[in-house]
Formats: structure tokens, sequence, C-alpha cells
């Protein structure tokens, strides 16, 4: 038998995490290397599990309100309104008119930041350190706006069962629409900065390809089944919040790799203006609460209510005994389940090119978690 | 529940495929759902991918009745892209029970599944890999069952891990 040299290539297992500076919080991942090619991946999570869903148990319905926003908390509109529509579809209420403009160019303009957070740290990743600071400078007016709205910039808490506790502050519609006025030639900006990179093409091109089969298979959501060629998006197959009122394209990749994922969260975030734009234009007068008890205690059932998040369909079953607690609130996060198909993405791919999946696929710890 | 019977072409042909082993087709809140003996679950799942194009398994999950002789509900939810339609399926099942896993059938339940073992105990017949996801694999108890109060923690493992007396 001839002796092993250091050039024959042997499986090597490598761990990644869970304190690793390629972002997006604490997780492991557990590589299986042959030389710079991958074999496999497992992740191990957890590190971040508080029992969100215990906790929901032994709150009051509106109690819980504030805790969901802890879960993705770049997107902690979304969360809000996913529980608050789930416990309203309980009560069989709907928020007035109003409430609902307002919550989807809140919603909208959550989906913005989120992206940005994405979009900075993605290239952070990819080592195109520039983006990041671009990106952030533009989510900074978003939190302004969440700010001067309820006081708070990330756990938002913004909305109640039922509709919002606050009226708009004077000067809302007008800091909006300066918003979206300056932004899109920002995202204009950020293409300019990668989408013709070359290294940027070289190392998104081809990487990370999930295709529509192995999405469905997988049940991956949002942005990642666009990029797929999937043209489906929860506010337009079943919607809510009165989002079939407003005009917008659901942008759709055709390879599934991460620079299509790219191209769709760009343009995503520029039909995010357009609904802001037509919401902010036409918010109804009227009242901001619909008729809720003081104590909510919706009839024994269970419903099922999703919003598109956007990291992809974000869903909750919620059970109610007809008491003041919820008898289980389950959460549906799109970043957990997106994340199971990390594994099929790296096989076969360089070890170099996990960072990038991992980025790509956009998650958020603290919803993997829970 | 003030569900009311659901009735069309699709519960037809379960009704024909799987006889009384599908126990109640209802809708509640203008969402429907059945409830299916737990033998039945997977091939119901299956028929329902192969046959009427419900290829997106969107979650599965859990819930505890202890007082209940079958203590457990199991809920399968479905979406169909074809469709655009929703089906919930809920099964009831027995403390100890294993119901067989939908692996085979949508990959996804992979994770969700074990999420299932982790927070309740049940095991899944089948499941390549049928360990904890999110608590530690040596952590005594499962959470979201309704006799976990949630005061209650795995004090030894927390002692030996954290270095720590208690977490609470």
């Amino acid at each position: 038998m001839a002796e092993a040299t250091f050039l024959d290539s042997t499986e090597l297992v490598l761990n990644m995490g869970p304190q690793h500076p390629s972002p997006h919080g604490v997780r492991r991942v557990i590589l299986k290397l042959d030389g710079e090619k991958v074999l496999g991946a497992d992740c191990v999570i957890g590190y971040l599990h508080r029992g969100v869903e215990k906790i929901g148990e032994n709150r009051t319905y509106q109690q819980f309100t504030p805790y969901v926003d802890r879960m993705d908390y770049v997107a902690a509109v979304s969360n809000g309104l996913g529980y608050c529509l789930a416990v309203e579809k309980l009560l069989n209420i709907e928020a007035p008119p109003r409430a609902q403009a307002v919550r989807v160019i809140l919603t909208e303009l959550n989906r913005i930041a989120s992206h940005l957070v994405w979009l900075g740290t993605h290239a952070l990743d990819i080592g195109a350190l520039t983006p990041v600071f671009y990106c952030f400078r533009e989510r900074e007016e978003v939190l302004t706006v969440f700010e001067n709205y309820c006081g708070a910039r990330l756990t938002t808490h913004a909305f109640r069962i039922g509709g919002l506790q606050y009226e708009l502050y004077d000067g809302f519609e007008e800091q909006v629409k300066a918003f979206c006025d300056m932004f899109l030639a920002k995202v204009d900006e950020y293409e300019e900065l990668l989408t013709g990179n070359r290294i940027w093409i070289g190392r998104l091109k081809g990487v990370g390809i999930l295709t529509a089969e192995e999405c469905k298979a997988y049940g991956v959501t949002g942005p990642l089944l666009r990029a797929a060629g999937v043209k489906w998006d929860i506010r337009k197959a079943q919607p809510y919040s009165g989002y079939d009122q407003y005009e917008f394209d659901i942008p759709t990749g055709e390879n599934g790799d991460t620079f299509d994922r790219y191209k769709v969260r760009l343009e995503e975030m520029r039909q995010s203006v357009r609904i802001i734009r037509q919401a902010v234009d036409r918010i109804p007068e009227g009242p901001i609460m619909g008729k809720v008890p003081k104590v909510i205690k919706p009839p024994v059932g269970e419903a099922y209510v999703s919003i598109e998040a956007p990291k992809g369909e974000l869903g909750y079953f919620v059970v109610s005994d007809g008491s003041p607690q919820p008898y289980r609130v389950r959460v549906r996060p799109p970043s957990f389940i997106n994340l199971q198909a990390v594994d099929k993405m790296v096989r076969g791919g360089l070890v170099a090119d996990v960072v990038a999946v991992i980025g790509t696929i956009d998650i958020v710890l603290g919803e993997v978690d829970r | 529940m003030a569900s009311v019977p659901w009735e069309d072409e699709l519960t037809k042909r379960l009704q024909d495929q799987f006889g009384d082993r599908i126990l109640e087709f209802s809708t509640y809140l203008g969402q429907n759902f059945l409830v299916a003996r737990p033998e039945a679950v997977i091939p119901i799942i299956e028929h329902l991918k192969l046959e009427a194009g419900f290829d997106y398994l969107v979650d599965v999950t859990a819930v505890d009745y202890p007082q209940r002789p079958e203590r457990f509900d199991l809920v399968y939810i479905l979406y169909s892209f074809s469709r655009n339609e929703r089906v919930r399926i809920k099964t009831r099942i027995a403390e100890g029970a294993t119901p067989p896993s939908a692996t085979g059938v949508h990959l996804t339940a992979n994770w969700l599944e074990r999420e299932v073992y982790d927070m309740f105990g049940i095991r899944f017949a089948g499941h390549p890999n049928m360990q904890r996801i999110l608590l530690p694999e040596e952590w005594q108890g499962h959470p979201l069952r309704k006799d976990y109060p949630i005061t209650r923690q795995d004090d030894r493992w927390v002692q030996e891990n954290l270095g720590i007396e208690s977490a609470q």
C-alpha cells in the first residue's frame, strides 16, 4: 500500500460557528469536505431558542404581540402583522380601512429595511465592503419613520389586534413620500456597484441553485422560490390587508441561483416603493381600531393565517379554547424552513460558496430558533 | 368549534378513496380541514400531492390536550400552487404512539417533525434522523406539553453545561 502523502485527499469535517464572522447570528454548520469541495452540511441550531410559542400560551392575546417582534427582529412589523391578522381571523373581525392602509405602508417599508440589511451583509460576506454603508444609510430613513410613528426602531410593536394604537403623526405622508423619491435612485446605485461587478457575478452566478421543484419539495418560499421562476406571492395569491387594491408586479428569476435571488430582492424593493406610493396617496379617513373587546376571548376554534414576510411565508396557527390566553400559538417561520435546504444548496460546491449560500437564504436566527 | 361541513369534488374523491378512514370534513372561518385516522394521514398527503396538486407541505405541528385519551392533535397544513388552496389534515394520537413520518412524501417534513419531537416528544417512525433540533440532545422533557410549566428547566443540564445554579 502506498504511503499516504499530503496529496491524498481525505474527508475533513469542519465546524463553522457558532461564533463565526460571516454574520446572520449564532448557528453552527458542520461541513464535510473533500479538499475545497463540500460533500454535505448539517446545521446545528437552537442557540437563540427562547420558547416563544410557550410564552404565547402563558400570556393573553394582547400581551403576546410584542414578543413576536423578537423573532425576525429585522422585519418586526411583518411579524406583528401576521399575528394580529391571525387573532383577528379567530375573532372574525377586520381592521378598519385606514388601519389597513397604514399597515401596508409600514410593512412595505419594513420589507425594504429587511432587504437592505440582507443586501448589505450579503455583499459584506462576499467581500464588497461599500454596499453595507449605503444600505444602512437608507435603512436609517426607514427606521426614523418607525421611530416617529411608534417610538421604537427595531422591535416596533406597531400594530394592535384590531387595528393600530397610534394615529399617524403630522408630516408622515410627506416623510414617506420623500423617502420613496430618494430611494429608487439609491437602488440604481446599488445596482451600479454590484450588478455588473465581475467579482460579484463570479461569486453569485450558478451558486446554490434550487430549482422550482426542489423549492416546493423543501417548502422553500419567498424570494428563493421566485428566483426559481415561480410567480407566487401571498400578497397576490391570497391577498390580505387590502393588497388587492394596489398595483405591483412579482419579480421572478430563471436560474434559481444566488444571483437571481439578488436581482429578485432588488426588484422587490422597487415594487414595495410602488405599493407605498399608491397607499400613501389614498389613506382613507376613519377610525384606526376595530371593535375589539377589552379582554380578547376568541370563540373555541383554530385558524392558520400566513403573510408574505420579506423572507417567505410567515404563518401563525392559533388555537383558542375560549379563554383569554391562546391555547396554542404555532409560528411557521420562513427562515427555519428555508435553512433546511442549505445542505442541498451547498452540496458539490466549494467551501467558499457556503458563505454566499447562507447569505442568500436571508435567515434571521431569532426566527429560526424562536 | 362551530365548524360547518365541507363538501366539494375534492372531498368526494377523498371519500371514495379513503372511506371511513376520514372521520370529518369541515370548514371553520373559511378554512378547510379534515380529520383522519392516524394510519391514513400519510396516504392522504401522498394522494393529495400526486392526484390533487397539493405539492407544498406548509407546516407540521401538534397540539397537546392532556385530559384526552388520545392526547395529541397532529396538524399538517398543505397548499396547492395550482389550485391556490390550503387544507389542514388533523389526526389524534395517544401518548407513546409513533406516527409514520411524512419525509418520504415531502422533504420539508424532516425538520418540522424533528421540532414536533423536540417540543412534544412524539417520535415519527421511519424518520431519517429523529433527534431534537432546537434544544440540546440530552435535555429532559418536552416543553410544549401542557404538563411542562413555563418555569421548568432541566436543572442538571443547566448546572453541568452552563455552570450556574439556575437559568431562571
